[in-house]
Parts: structure tokens; sequence; C-alpha cells
């Protein structure tokens, strides 16, 4: 096999030039005017793309910064692209320069030392950050280390129709009598897109008397026992299912279309504000409504990431620094435009910030913080992992 | 003579312009199959990718999917277009469904197959219309239409793009075959239509539309966005599942990813022997029949039924093109709704910036990559008539490569390969990605037109004192005019039409109509959906209407060009 040692020794990694500091805000900032950041982020949603598309006008104002927003159908095509860079060699200006990313992409790319930092905790937003309060610091319960900054909270909520589901349903035993009353009118994104493996944890946090033991990583021991109650849950579940389980739709949004047609009137998301977004986009009716569960809902933020390769660091750190900034934030939070939750602590920013957070009107489906309850954690990326790889087993080859 | 010099040089420079990065991307293919992947830590050999996989509980159903919608749909495809030629071509209600067909022909695959699942879904268009008054339904129905196990609606959604394709194709080759004259004698001899045609014709057009055949045999196997749409998800074809493989967050996949691919690879090479071996047999078979002197009992009932068939087609792409302009303008739209509550520009406003970006790269990308292939294949062609530098059947094969490997399999490796020699991704290198997949489909249709030309034609004008430039120039090229147009046409089509090449070669940095469509499509957001697909069809339609509008116009006074 010598070739293929050869060619191991032709792609291995040369030395990489020396990056900006995150520490020296102003060398960031004059490095940063001209640059052009190429932005990876899931393209399914219109509302985000029009923010994201904001966020460029508003870099490009202030700092000189060109954001490109390059839309994905997986979050999953940016880690392979930064791979197939690595195995070229292309470590100094590679096609991608930050990443809206989930838990175990950056799980799988900070293990495979693909991500530039620790950036996050040096940015001059991350003083207002609420680290307390939200968890800014843990993805999936991995540290982050500083090397994703946080830019949205968000919590799963369930999309009723409320012309066909008056009522809220307490927990995932209610979720389960309702579609056996009801066959056909209930269904979630198919596993392994990230939302239907968020029902999957959701169900299993729901069904489960003492959650905490998801935080430690699923052995072999602990995985049989502490899903079976899922398996027994999702087997009663999957034949009272639209379609009777024999196909899902795609992702979250599409789930909104299956509202909208009067197919299903119950879907999961989480985005606390998107019920509200959507119905004042026309893709729901406005008799949707959204609940949590009594026991609390799964929640967590959502992050950027900067490859490696990147070869416009201080721009994108730029941008996601600007994506914590108030202005940002609650722009963000503004329901009729993207309706997520801010990753700000309101007690540190100054009055006139907080003013425009609070002058946002909640929206006709979303519900106020207080209803949102309490936020249950994220179990650790392992559980994810092995439940998505059961259920594509169990039923993702259905007959 | 510059020509002279240059012109033999052309064939080896085509094939070069694909095999470097085929082979590129298939050694980057092959090597992660057998558990090498130093980037990702992977050193092999091995056999676990292989193992792998075939513990895959889906995987027995996904590769017979793969086989029976694509032999499926290309069997009922061709012989929607076979016999529509024969029973129809030259009458009248023929050139009307020409005409409605060739253009759909550029119709994108994903907005084809958008179009399709609005009109046919339970919640769909046709559902609509007939609700609540014929079919008391208030509510949709939950039936399997879509994604259905069998995959029927991906083999739908194929047989309606590819009836057009292979019409067209056949069309393209009908002048150099004869035909008019032999279905004459052949109805003169008491032959029905259809049969005539067959018997006489059929088997010389067979020979030039062959390996476009077998292009939609191995396109319909690996098709990836149509069976995303309408394919069936548990489990889902096997091309799917290797985009979800190479996919995966965990590197480790890859190896598995590369291991279907080349499981796609054999399944599509069994598939083109089993078809070789399916020619064989008709062709026996038709021989008997021939011989046997029927006339065609039921040949209007076959001419009938093969209109009827094309005209489904056709109305399926039509009213699903016409849904989708529907929902582009779509305020709140519920079932059983006809029609939406209100109609606006809103949707339109919302994408224009984007769109219209979109539709500049796409138009710069598709016209360079198109004119490039065209001037490489008429040179190639051009060589092998004056130097009798013909490609052996064998190196033929070679230009066909990218069109018979699924695109998952090498294009990762052809990125890599990119890389490598220094190439940053950018709008360059996604023309010469392109050029990969559209020089083919333009040889394709250019080079049996082009080697069926009558060569005493030539001689001829050689005798009359014309150079080898100038029979090229003002004998043969204007004679060919209408399968230039059409491989431009689809040449731009195809370049309109990639999806995985803009995304990988690009970076992700060039934004095409199709990747932004594709973007959106997995958001499930029907009125974004809507523009897009109608932008995309827009941007490859003008050129089909072009090919068919202009011989009519330029050979209005020789009829005997118009359909050569």
């Amino acid at each position: 096999m010598k070739h293929l040692a050869i060619l191991a020794a032709l792609i291995a990694p040369i030395a990489v030039l020396a990056d900006p500091s995150p520490a020296d805000w102003d060398a960031v900032k004059a490095e940063a005017n001209g640059q052009t950041v190429y932005w990876n982020a899931w393209g399914g949603s219109t509302t985000t793309n029009d923010f994201i598309a904001w966020v460029g006008e508003r870099v490009a104002e202030d700092h000189d910064v060109t954001l490109e927003h390059v839309k994905l159908t997986d979050t999953a095509d940016a880690v392979t692209r930064v791979l197939s860079e690595k195995q070229a060699g292309e470590n100094d200006d590679g096609a991608i320069d930050m990443i809206w990313i989930n838990g175990a992409n950056f799980s799988a790319m900070k293990d495979a030392d693909l991500l530039f930092g620790p950036y996050a905790e040096q940015l001059p937003n991350w003083a207002v950050v609420d680290v307390a309060g939200k968890t800014v610091q843990s993805d999936f319960t991995v540290p982050t280390d500083g090397f994703e900054s946080p830019w949205a909270m968000a919590q799963v909520v369930f999309i009723h129709d409320t012309a066909d589901l008056a009522d809220a349903l307490p927990d995932m035993a209610a979720i389960l009598d309702w579609s056996t009353a009801n066959p056909g009118r209930f269904t979630y994104p198919q596993p392994p897109d990230f939302l239907g493996t968020t029902f999957l944890k959701q169900a299993l946090v729901d069904l489960l008397d003492d959650p905490s033991v998801l935080t430690a990583a699923a052995t072999d021991e602990t995985y049989a026992d502490v899903t079976g109650p899922l398996w027994a849950f999702l087997d009663d579940l999957t034949p009272t299912l639209w379609r009777s389980g024999r196909a899902y739709p795609a992702t979250g949004p599409a789930q909104l279309q299956l509202i909208a047609d009067g197919e299903v009137d119950l879907a999961i998301s989480f985005s606390p504000g998107e019920a509200t977004a959507a119905i004042a986009n026309d893709q729901l009716p406005d008799t949707v409504r959204t609940f949590v569960l009594d026991g609390g809902t799964i929640g967590n933020a959502s992050f950027v990431a900067i490859p490696y390769n990147s070869g416009s660091k201080a721009g994108a750190m730029v941008v996601a620094n600007f994506l914590m900034s108030p202005e940002a934030q609650a722009r963000a939070q503004d329901p009729n435009i993207l309706g997520y939750g801010t990753v700000l602590d309101m007690n540190a920013i100054s009055a006139d910030e907080r003013a425009a957070f609070d002058a946002l009107e909640l929206g006709i489906a979303t519900l106020t913080p207080a209803q949102l309850g309490s936020v249950q954690a994220e179990p650790h990326p392992t559980w994810m992992t092995r439940i998505a790889d059961d259920w594509m087993d169990r039923y993702g080859v259905a007959q | 003579m510059k020509t002279r010099r240059f012109l033999p040089v052309l064939p080896a420079v085509t094939l070069l312009a694909m095999l470097g990065p085929i082979l590129a991307g298939l050694y980057g293919t092959v090597l992660p199959a057998f558990g090498h992947l130093p980037a990702g830590g992977l050193f092999g050999p091995s056999i676990t990718p292989f193992a792998n996989l075939f513990d895959w509980a889906g995987l027995p159903r996904a590769a017979l999917l793969s086989v029976s919608t694509g032999l499926v749909a290309t069997i009922i495809s061709l012989l929607i277009a076979t016999m529509l030629t024969a029973g129809w071509s030259g009458t009248r209600p023929f050139r009307v469904l020409e005409r409605l067909l060739s253009p759909l022909l550029s119709v994108p695959h994903a907005a084809a197959a958008f179009g399709l699942a609005f009109l046919i879904a339970p919640s769909g268009w046709i559902a609509r219309i007939l609700s609540p008054s014929f079919t008391g339904w208030d509510r949709p129905p939950d039936v399997l239409i879509l994604q259905d196990p069998y995959g029927l609606a991906l083999t739908a959604g194929l047989i309606v793009k590819e009836v057009p394709f292979l019409l067209l194709i056949t069309l393209s080759a009908l002048g150099q075959a004869d035909a008019h004259r032999s279905v004459t004698v052949a109805q003169a001899l008491g032959y029905g239509r259809v049969s005539g045609w067959l018997k006489t014709v059929f088997p010389r057009v067979y020979t030039q539309i062959r390996l476009p055949v077998y292009v939609v045999l191995a396109y319909a196997m690996s098709v990836v966005d149509m069976a995303v749409i309408l394919g069936p998800s548990t489990p889902p074809t096997l091309s799917v599942q290797i985009v979800k493989l190479m996919s995966d967050p965990d590197i480790a996949m890859r190896l598995e990813g590369a291991a279907a691919a080349l499981l796609q690879l054999a399944l599509v090479v069994g598939a083109l022997l089993f078809w070789r071996l399916g020619e064989l047999l008709v062709a026996k078979l038709g021989m008997v029949w021939i011989a046997s002197g029927s006339r065609g009992k039921v040949d209007v009932l076959v001419g009938t039924a093969a209109l009827g068939a094309g005209t489904v087609c056709a109305l399926s792409v039509l009213l699903g093109l016409a849904v989708l302009a529907i929902w582009s303008f779509a305020g709140f739209w519920g079932f059983p709704d006809a029609l939406p509550d209100q109609l606006s520009f809103k949707n339109w406003d919302r994408h224009a910036a984007g769109t219209l970006a979109a539709l500049l790269e796409t138009a710069v990308i598709a016209s360079i990559a198109t004119f490039t292939a065209l001037i490489l294949t008429i040179g190639s062609l051009e060589a092998e008539y004056r130097h009798g530098l013909r490609m052996s059947s064998r190196a033929l094969w070679l230009l066909y490569l990218p069109l018979l490997v699924p695109q998952t399999a090498f294009l990762p490796g052809l990125q890599t390969f990119m890389l490598n020699v220094g190439i940053d991704v950018g709008r360059i290198p996604v023309i010469l990605a392109h050029l990969i997949f559209v020089l083919p489909y333009v040889f394709l249709s250019l080079s049996d037109p082009f080697r069926a030309w009558d060569a005493r034609m030539g001689t001829i004008a050689a005798a009359l004192g014309a150079s080898p430039d100038r029979v090229l120039w003002q004998v043969r090229l204007p004679m060919l005019l209408r399968p230039v147009l059409t491989a431009i046409a689809l040449g731009i089509a195809v370049s309109v039409g990639q999806y995985l090449p803009t995304l990988l070669i690009g970076g992700g940095r060039v934004a095409t109509l199709t990747t932004e469509a594709v973007a959106l499509a997995s958001g499930g957001d029907r009125r974004a959906i809507g523009v897009y697909g109608l932008m995309q069809t827009a941007a490859a339609l003008l050129p089909f209407t072009l090919a068919l509008a202009l011989p009519a116009i330029i050979w209005r006074n020789r009829r005997g060009l118009r359909h050569g």
C-alpha cells in the first residue's frame, strides 16, 4: 500500500498562518474591514434567510464586512466541506467562514480539530450575554470552550390548530391518547432531521421519571433500560401517525405546510415564535396556537462556529459579535421577524436597549416567558446519536 | 491553416477535460470504500464499510427501489416516446404535443417534481378542485400517494420528465432515418401506421438514440432531487441514502457512503447489461414479428393510448407549473379551497433580490459551459470526420462516465482533486464542473445526427471547390441547425438543473437558482418553491423556444431542413 502512504503524506496539514487574536478587538475590526464572510446556514426557513440578509446589510454598514449567506439543506454539508478541504490541504482559505451549527455537528467538528477558537468569550458583546441563566456554555451537554458563540435561545413548543385540537396536551402520554383517538392527525419530522430527533429526545425526557441519567454519556449498560419506555411509546404511537408512519415530513417547516393543508393538527417546533411568524407569512391559519408540556420542554441555544481554515476569521468574529448585540437580538426576538429568544441578560444592557425588547409584542401564538415554563436540559449527544440510529433501524425501514 | 493543426487535438482535449476529474473523483471514492480516509484518521484497507452497508436493514429495499424505479421509468418513457412518434409523427396532434412537450424538457427535475407533488398529493390541487363537492372531503384523506413504498410517484415523476427528453432525441434522429418515405412505402404495402414505423424506422432510430436511453436509465436509477421529493423515505432509494451517508457528521459514515456509491455503480452497470440483453431479445422477437408480416390490427388502439399518455405527461408538467405559479402568488390557501384566499406580489417581492442575483449567476455559468461544450463537441466530431480519428466505442463510453457514475460517488473526490492542483472554489471551477455533465449531453444529442449527415453533400461541395472549413460552416452546420440548437438548449437545461456540482465545487459560494431552490425545498415553503421553481423553468425555457422556433424561421423556404 505504498501509494496510500504517499497520498497520506501529500495531504497532511501544512503550517497555518497567524490567526487574528479575539483579545485585541481593535486589530480584529481593522482586519475584518473589507473581508467577505461566507456564512453557511440552513436555508430552509425564509424568515431566517431574511434575518440573515438584514445582518449582512448591518455589518456592511458598520464594519465594511460583506456577508454571504450560503443556504444549506443540511448543516452536515458544511462539515463535509471542511473535512474535504482538510483532506486536500486547504488550511488557509477554506470556502466556509462561519457555520450555524447544531450540537452533534459541533461535537464532531470540535473533536476533529476543525474549528477556530477559543474566541467566543473574548467577543465584546459576551459581556452582556446571560451566562448564568442560559445554557450558552454547553451544547447538548458538550462544553463549548469558546469554540462557538450563541445567538438565539430555542425551546420546544407544540403547534396546534385550535380549530381541530382545541386544548393543550399536558404530556407525551396525552399526545399518544389523542393521536390514538384521532389517527393520522400527528407526525414529526423524520429522524435524523434535528427536529425529528428533538421530538424523540423530548419524548424520552418526558417519559422518564428521572431524566438526569441523560446528562451522562450513554453506555451499553444504561442505554437499553433507559430508552425502553421510549420504544414502547413509539410502538404504540407509530400506527396512529399521519400515513400510519410509512412517510414523514422532511423537516420542521414542512410540518407547517401539513397543518395549513389540514393534514395534521399538531406539530413540534424548536422556536416559540415560529407559529406567529408563519401566521404573518400566510403559512399557517390564524387559528394556530402553541403549548408546552406540563413538565417543561427541552431548550438550548443556537450557535455559530468558525472553521479552522476560514480566510476571514476576523470578519466572522465581527459578525458573531454583531449577532450578540442588543440591536440584532431585539430584531431576532420580534415575532414578525423571527421570534427567537434572546441570549442576553436584560440587566446587563442599557435602559434604552432594554426598551427595544420591552416594546416587542409577543404575537398571537407565542407564549410568554412565564408560560414557557421550565427549560429541560438537552441529553448528552451520545443519546441522540444512538436513538436516531435505532429509530432508523426500527421505523426508518418500515414495510 | 490554423484549424488543421488545432482540430486533431480536440477529441483528446474533450476526453481529458472529463477523464482527469472523473478518475480523480473515482479514486477518491474507492479509497474510502475500502476504509481509507486519512483526513478522518481512518486507514485501510478494510472491508468494514461494506460489512456496515450490508448490515443496514433497509439496503435490499433501497437497492431494489433504485433498480425498479429506474427500469420501469425508462421502459415506459421509451414506449410512450416511440409509440407517439410511430403513431403520430407528421400529424397535427403530434405537432401540438411536440410543441407542448419539448419546452417541458427544460423544466428542472425538482420543479417538475414539486409541481407533480402539488397536483397529486391528497391535499394537492386535483383533490382541492374536486373537494368537497365531488369527494365529500373537507380534510385531505390520509392516503399514501406521495412517498409510497413502491416508488410509484417517483416513477411517474421520472416518466413525465424523461418522455420529453426521449421524444426530442428521437425527433433529432428522425431526419437521418428517412422515416417519411419508409412509412409511406410500408403503408402502401398495407401496414398500419404504428406497425409500419416500428418495422421500418425504429431499428434505424434506435441505434441513434441508444446511448441517450442508457443515460436515462442510469439517471433514473441514481436521481436524488426527485427521489427526495416524490420517493419513499422509509427507506429511501439507494442514491438518497448515499447523499445522507456522505453528509453525516460522523466522518466514518463516509466510508459506508463510498461503499454504497460503489454498489450503486455496480447496480447501474448491471442494469445497463440487463438492458443490452433486453435489446437483443427485442431484436430477435422483432425479426419474428417483421417476418410474420402482420399489418397491425391494434395500431389505432396503441396510437391512441400513446397520444393519451403523452397528453397526460404534458398536462402533468403544465398543470404542475400552473400550481407552482399560483402558490408563488398565494396568500393563505387552506384545504379544500380550489384557489388561495388572496393573490399578491408579496412572495415575489420578498424573493426578488435573491432570484435575480441567482438568475444572473445561472445564466453566466450555463452559457459559458454550454458554448465550451459545443465548441469541443463540433471540433471533435469534425476532427473524426476529416482525420478518421473516430473514438473507439470503448473510448466513447468514457465520455458517458459522468452520466453513468452517481454524482455523489465522485464529486467529493473531484473537489479534493481541484483543491490539490490549486484551483480555488468559485465560478470558474463550477463552470468546469458543469462542463463535465453538459459535454456528454451536448455530445450525445449532437453526435448521431452529425455522423449520420449524408457525406455526399460534402463531396458535392468539395467538388464545387469548397474547402473543408467552408463545407463545415456553410453546408454541414446549416443543415444540422436544428440538432445544434437542440444540443445548446439541452446543455443549458442540464447546467441550470445541476445541484451537487454547484454546491460542492462552488464551495457553496456559487448560488444558482437550483441551489437556492433545493435549499428552500427542504423547508417545504410552497410559496418560495413556487417563485424559485418558476424562475428556474424560465431560465431554461427560452433556449428551447429558440431551438424550436429558429429552424422554422431560418428554413421557412427549405422544407426538408426544418425537421432535420
